[in-house]
């Protein structure tokens, strides 16, 4: 969706955008705090200001919007009627709950299982580095057309219809809410996953 | 026109029904005045306490139908303390006591208690409809009291109240007799209710154009009860939990085959998308499709769905559609009048829904007049193009969810953007803005809104000169909302006539004071102005320096309202 290139034109625009601010100022809203009524508003709303005028984030990389523990949160925004929010907000708890976000980690050969929370990563690249630490191994980057080419292992998981896929395919979002356990395979059968079909 | 008889008059002025021009009526003459009063049926009175029951029954005793509005819109935001007020029993008590033929009843933001309405099921016998949008008070008690004694009932509509839920006993005492239903809508109550008694209520409803179910009726009885309402217009489906058996999915396709009239579809409240394919029967005709409580509903089965849709008029939606599900709004439906976009996270909002969904719609939806826009951005540069796309726009709402936000792509205010909204739809009624604004702005709208009645604003402007452009230029105003702006006593006081042509004026977390305000309340003695003090340290000689962290003022010919609470002070 070209989520990742609008995130760059907006850094370069400010690099290279002239303002009359001192060096180092921020967005607009930094000088703003120095005027009007508002004082004791500013200093919560420039957090979400920073993050916010970032725009369009990529969605793997999301996570840092979905803040568990919600800084900025002003009485009465966004102005929707507390019967709408009411019904919105246990469906997200309820759809976290039961993404399962403790999940089993299996690897061939070992001879336990491991437990990881996967709420804990913000995308693919920190589960992966996870996963290497946690055993020991190098898994390596992922690509559409070869999966973790080069690497004696393949990351799997289980999703809500009972199959295996590999880890990396699908948004992040949607990783979370179908993956139901991991398995780490190992050797011939690792590689055969890469390739093909 | 004084040489024609009464009776031709009222006859004619039966086919004037518009509120508006019944007013101006009966303002030609006195003649005019007695025989429009005594023929109306039906009256709106969009802030009940602006004036008393008894005014109103005395001016139209022929009243069968009346709508009510309590509390200040804010009041919807958690900006208005619970009990602030809005009670309608006083108006119940007075109707009753008079013999009124109330036969309809609408109200909205307003608190019933069950009590009151066992008392309209025993004093109205012609009572037909009940409906009730953003109320609270009551519970599923009340509801059985107007189940059993209303035996005309037509109408029972409940829209997003909360309803203390005592559960599903309410829906059984529609006794035997009860044929009528026309439209039941109990979708926002949160309990279970008699499956059995619903589809026998249902089969005993000949009548029956519009049915919006709550989530506690699972698919198996939805398709049962479809079988019976081949002519049904008006569908909110309540649970769509599990992916059905094949039989219970074939049946539910086969009952929506039956039902050729629906045009409106609603609910989905949990739902699972893999069985939307059913509905792709009665997409082709659908003119109104709200999917808001439907977070379960995206991606490729919701485009797929809106696809179908082409004859849609009007759409609300959760912003999990994303600028690319606008686009096939856009290119699907050109009949598109109506939209709302709703956030499904509301405090962080879905990175997929910005400005391009909007000039999308803009460009591909030639009717479109009234959009209500929740997003994560904009730009003043959309925003322009939009105004020039669409003239047409009746009512215009944008809420960034971060709500002091710039345009995105300049860091600048988005007054230019609202400004070319505000100049080039002429028609423009009702406006919101969000996103970092200035004075300039409100120079703009005051230029160029002519037709404006209604404006909410919340963290914009600089100086009291904002709020003067408004005031000095929007003619038509009627509602001004005001919430954590820099205006103070001077923009408050400038023009204290201007809020006798006005409805109500709220201002929140500004500049204005106690003693700005008690010199507005001793100008304007047919103003109600209130404070409402939530904390314990002011009190009414306090220093009038203070600021009145809530006002709201309105005009009134019933003054001071005497069930306002201790922490509403009217001065």
């Amino acid at each position: 969706m070209g989520g990742g290139a609008e995130y760059e034109n907006d850094l370069n625009f400010k690099a290279t955008e002239l303002r009359l601010g001192l060096p180092g100022t921020g967005c607009i809203n930094e000088e703003k705090a120095v005027s009007g009524a508002k004082n004791n508003k500013r200093p919560l709303l420039e957090t979400r200001e920073e993050r916010g005028s970032k725009g369009k984030s990529d969605p793997q990389h999301d996570e840092q919007e979905t803040d568990p523990a919600p800084k900025a949160r002003i009485v009465g925004w966004p102005p929707i009627r507390s019967y709408r929010k009411n019904s919105l907000q246990p469906k997200k708890a309820e759809a976290e709950a039961a993404a399962g976000m403790y999940v089993k980690v299996s690897m061939d050969g070992a001879p336990y299982l491991r437990k990881i929370d996967l709420k804990v990563y913000k995308g693919y690249p920190e589960l992966l580095k996870a996963l290497e630490n946690m055993f020991k191994l190098t898994i390596g980057e992922y690509s559409e057309r070869e999966g973790y080419k080069g690497s004696e292992y393949a990351p799997t998981y289980e999703d809500k219809d009972g199959d295996w896929m590999l880890v990396g395919d699908v948004p992040w979002d949607m990783f979370l809410t179908s993956c139901k356990k991991l398995r780490i395979m190992k050797g011939s059968e690792a590689r055969g996953l890469g390739c093909g079909v | 026109m004084n040489y024609f008889p009464d009776e031709v008059l009222e006859h004619i002025f039966d086919f004037v029904t518009s509120q508006r021009d019944r007013n101006s009526v009966s303002q030609v003459c006195k003649p005019w005045y007695k025989i429009e009063s005594s023929s109306r049926q039906k009256v709106f009175v969009g802030n009940c306490y602006a004036i008393s029951p008894e005014r109103v029954i005395e001016r139209f005793p022929g009243l069968k139908s009346i709508t009510l509005k309590g509390k200040p819109h804010f009041a919807d935001f958690n900006l208005v303390p619970p009990d602030w007020g809005g009670f309608v029993y006083p108006w119940i008590e007075a109707f009753a006591r008079n013999n009124m033929g109330l036969e309809e009843l609408k109200l909205k933001r307003m608190i019933i208690s069950d009590e009151c309405l066992e008392l309209i099921s025993r004093s109205f016998a012609n009572f037909k409809s009940l409906v009730l949008v953003s109320c609270e008070g009551f519970s599923t008690d009340g509801l059985a009291a107007i189940a059993s004694n209303c035996s005309f009932l037509r109408e029972l509509d409940l829209q997003e109240n909360d309803v203390e839920d005592h559960r599903g006993h309410w829906l059984s005492c529609f006794p035997d007799t009860c044929t009528s239903l026309v439209s039941l809508n109990f979708a926002c109550l949160k309990g279970d209710v008699n499956l059995a008694a619903l589809e026998r209520l249902v089969a005993r409803s000949p009548n029956l154009r519009s049915l919006r179910l709550n989530h506690a009726v699972p698919l198996d009885i939805l398709q049962k009860i479809l079988m019976r309402t081949p002519h049904l217009v008006d569908l909110g489906v309540g649970s769509y939990v599990h992916d059905p058996d094949s039989e219970t999915y074939n049946k539910l396709v086969t009952a929506l085959q039956k039902c050729k009239s629906v045009r409106s579809l609603s609910g989905f409240l949990e739902a699972a998308p893999q069985c939307l394919s059913a509905f792709h029967l009665i997409c082709p005709n659908l003119t109104s499709l709200n999917l808001s409580y439907a977070p379960g509903i995206h991606g490729t089965e919701l485009r797929k769905l809106i696809r179908h849709c082409r004859k849609l008029q009007r759409l609300w939606i959760l912003d999990c559609i994303g600028d690319e599900g606008l686009e096939v709004v856009a290119s699907s439906c050109k009949d598109l009048q109506e939209i709302r976009v709703f956030p499904s996270d509301p405090f962080v909002g879905n990175a997929a829904v910005t400005e391009v969904g909007l000039v999308a719609l803009s460009s591909g939806c030639p009717k479109l007049h009234s959009i209500l826009y929740f997003c994560q951005q904009m730009t003043n540069a959309a925003l322009i193009t939009v105004a020039k796309n669409r003239p047409n726009f009746t009512r215009f709402r944008l809420c960034i969810l971060d709500p002091t936000k710039p345009d995105a792509v300049t860091n600048q205010p988005l007054d230019e953007g609202f400004g070319a909204i505000v100049h080039s739809c002429k028609g423009l009624r009702r406006l919101s803005m969000s996103g970092r604004l200035t004075d300039r702005v409100f120079l703009y709208i005051g230029m160029y809104a002519e037709q404006l009645e209604m404006i909410s604003i919340a963290f914009a402007g600089d100086t009291d000169e904002g709020m003067q452009y408004l005031l000095n230029g929007c003619k038509k105003l009627r509602k001004l909302e005001i919430r954590d702006c820099p205006f103070g006593n001077a923009a408050l006081l400038m023009d204290v006539g201007k809020y006798e042509t006005m409805r109500s004026l709220w201002m929140s977390s500004c500049n204005v004071t106690l003693g700005g305000c008690k010199s507005l309340a001793k100008k304007m003695p047919m103003l109600n102005v209130e404070i409402i003090n939530e904390t314990d340290q002011m009190d009414i000689s306090a220093d009038d320096r203070q600021k009145a962290e809530k006002m709201f003022l309105y005009r009134t010919l019933a003054g001071r309202r005497k069930d306002a609470p201790e922490f509403v002070w009217t001065l």
